[in-house]
């Protein structure tokens, strides 16, 4: 389980990557979106994977770790929120430079055309 | 006051929301509300650094549950010096806005007040996610800040800002799920007495989170290869969310300064002194660049933007060197240059205000209204950011150049002094372009009361910080040494179980 696991986020964690260093806003904040997925199943793994683990601290051994989920969820809600905003700010964006390339230029040759 | 730990995070928020309750009009209640949390802040900041000028740490621990297990919020001598400083600040840069410069856009106050809320909050909390919470509270305000009044320069340099602040919160994310799996602790002081156990097979993953967290706050506080965002944000910012933004940078190093001192502190072994390398000549690289930078700026409000890098290079310096000395003449330096660019970014736009056309562009335009206080003040900003005698920046980089030693001096002295050269070039050109290269007829309005005493108000502490010279480095000093003793820190959590609440 564990390498499945570590394979998943390192894949979400390559593509968006990949897809934050794209020329254009809109790939940017969907390499941003993969990344904070990625980030949040990074947090769930560091307590330890455990299944059938009991959610509370009071079993003799095999319990799962508590805090992670709680980092995870608050880590959601800001990723959430901030991919909100980020969309909002992009499109601002694309209204007033009139394109939607990161820097506002107009490239008419090379990288970023569709 | 047991409840005094928690006021600089509670009555920005309380603030915040009051101001919530009309979006429109009500403008004058709204300053003043923002007005007198600010001044209240100033007063608690005050308390503050009277309770722990004694060189006692206390803690807040919310709700009740006892560090380790539960988030505290710490007071020692430097987290309520940030404080004060944070609060001195806002107050110029709001009393500045309430001239006009808040009804660009909406709540301007509101925002304002959730920024000191996440400033306050990240430099009192002692646990290192709560940590991450207070760095996004103040970078949400400040994304909707730095876009106040709109425009198509804020909105671009806004982009950039965001996108590459949100990479840098899961980089934050990252390095403190690696922390919290090598150590099982998000306590910072719990992570010291752990990080003195570790078993050697986990000494590379605290590593690589150790310069995760590097890369973090270096991103905060724009060091050599993170700066690239700052100068046009900065320079595309309105003018007192510029001047607040004056504090943002001195996040990062303050989170750079306690994580690495009280973390990776000496009781870590191998792992002590992580950071220290990297820090130092990533800062001589970071003043280099600055300095061709203010150089080459062709706008004072870049020029001012740059002289922010050229300050973070000097406090990272500090840093790099890492003695009591060093962090105490890190500390004085702090407040001067915290104060003095928010000043140089009020006044900056004052002077644009009074140029018409020609902005704060460095062409010749018309003269200035009134150009002599404006010349003044531009005098005794300049001369307190480029280090001269006799105001408070000379005092600050002699302290530093003075706390080198061996081959450190040797780097440190040329690279420091050149820059201030830069600076003090940039200027003299600037400041003799803007208020002598002029031709026509003058123009504009007499600029209203309150952005003069903004700009006076935090230009005006370079002098008091010279005359209170001795005061102040006492306390940097007895700061620097709580800083390099970090077992006060934990035994004040960790050990003595009890105690306030």
């Amino acid at each position: 389980m564990e390498s499945l696991y570590a394979i998943t986020t390192g894949v979400l964690t390559a593509c968006g990557l990949y897809l934050v260093l794209r020329g254009r806003t809109f790939p940017v904040v969907v390499g941003l979106t993969l990344l904070s997925y990625a980030v949040n199943l990074f947090l769930f793994s560091m307590g330890g994977l455990t299944t059938d683990g009991a959610a509370i601290l009071d079993g003799p051994s095999d319990y799962a770790d508590p805090l992670p989920q709680a980092l995870v969820l608050t880590a959601i809600v800001i990723g959430f929120a901030m991919t909100a905003f980020v969309v909002i700010l992009a499109m601002r964006a694309r209204s007033e430079a009139g394109n939607d390339h990161v820097d506002g230029r107009n490239h008419e040759d090379g990288e970023g055309r569709p | 006051m047991q409840h005094l730990i928690v006021l600089p995070v509670v009555l920005p928020l309380v603030a915040g929301i009051l101001l919530l309750y009309r979006r429109q009009g009500a403008t004058r209640a709204k300053r003043l509300i923002g007005v007198v949390a600010t001044a209240l802040l100033v007063v608690v900041g005050i308390a503050l650094v009277a309770r722990a000028a004694g060189g006692e740490v206390t803690y807040y621990a919310l709700g009740g549950w006892q560090p380790p297990f539960g988030i505290v919020l710490v007071l020692d001598r430097l987290s309520a010096l940030m404080v004060l400083l944070t609060a001195v600040l806002a107050l110029g840069a709001v009393v500045f806005a309430c001239a006009g410069d808040d009804e660009r856009g909406s709540n301007f106050h509101g925002l304002f007040q959730w920024q000191l809320m996440g400033i306050n909050g990240a430099f009192l909390t002692g646990d290192l996610f709560n940590l991450f919470v207070f760095f996004e509270v103040l970078l949400l305000a400040s994304y909707a800040l730095l876009l106040h009044g709109g425009g198509k320069a804020r909105i671009q340099a806004g982009v950039y800002y965001v996108v590459l602040n949100l990479a840098g919160s899961s980089l934050f994310l990252i390095a403190v799920g690696v922390l919290y799996g090598a150590t099982g602790t998000l306590n910072m002081a719990d992570m010291a007495v752990r990080l003195g156990e570790l078993p050697a097979e986990r000494a590379g993953l605290v590593t690589a989170g150790g310069l995760m967290l590097l890369v973090v706050f270096g991103l905060k506080a724009a060091i050599l290869p993170l700066y690239f965002w700052l100068p046009r944000a900065y320079a595309a910012a309105p003018a007192p969310v510029a001047a607040l933004f004056a504090i943002m940078t001195k996040v990062g190093i303050y989170a750079i300064l306690r994580v690495y001192s009280l973390v990776f502190g000496e009781q870590a072994g191998p792992l002590a002194d992580l950071e220290q390398a990297w820090v130092w000549w990533l800062s001589l690289g970071t003043l280099v660049a600055a300095g061709v930078g203010v150089l080459a700026a062709r706008d004072l409000r870049l020029l001012v933007a740059y002289l922010v890098l050229v300050s973070v290079g000097t406090l990272l310096a500090g840093i790099g060197m890492g003695s009591p000395a060093a962090v105490s003449a890190l500390l004085y330096y702090l407040v001067h240059t915290t104060l003095i660019t928010g000043g140089l970014f009020l006044l900056a736009e004052l002077i644009g205000l009074q140029r018409g056309k020609a902005g704060t562009r460095l062409v010749k335009g018309r003269p200035l209204h009134q150009g002599g206080w404006l010349a003044g003040l531009f005098f005794v900003g300049a001369v307190a950011v480029a280090g001269l005698p006799p105001l408070s920046g000379a005092i600050g980089k002699a302290l530093l150049m003075a706390s080198a030693e061996g081959v450190q001096r040797a780097w440190l002295w040329p690279v420091l002094l050149g820059t201030g050269l830069c600076a003090l070039v940039a200027l003299s050109r600037a400041g003799s372009t803007l208020f002598w290269r002029s031709q026509g007829e003058p123009m504009g309005l007499p600029l209203p009361r309150r952005q003069w005493f903004g700009v006076a108000w935090l230009l005006g502490a370079s002098p008091l910080l010279v005359v209170l010279a001795g005061p102040v480095s006492d306390y940097t000093r007895a700061t620097a040494d709580q800083l390099a003793n970090p077992r006060v820190v934990v035994n004040a959590l960790i050990n003595d179980a009890g105690g306030t609440p």
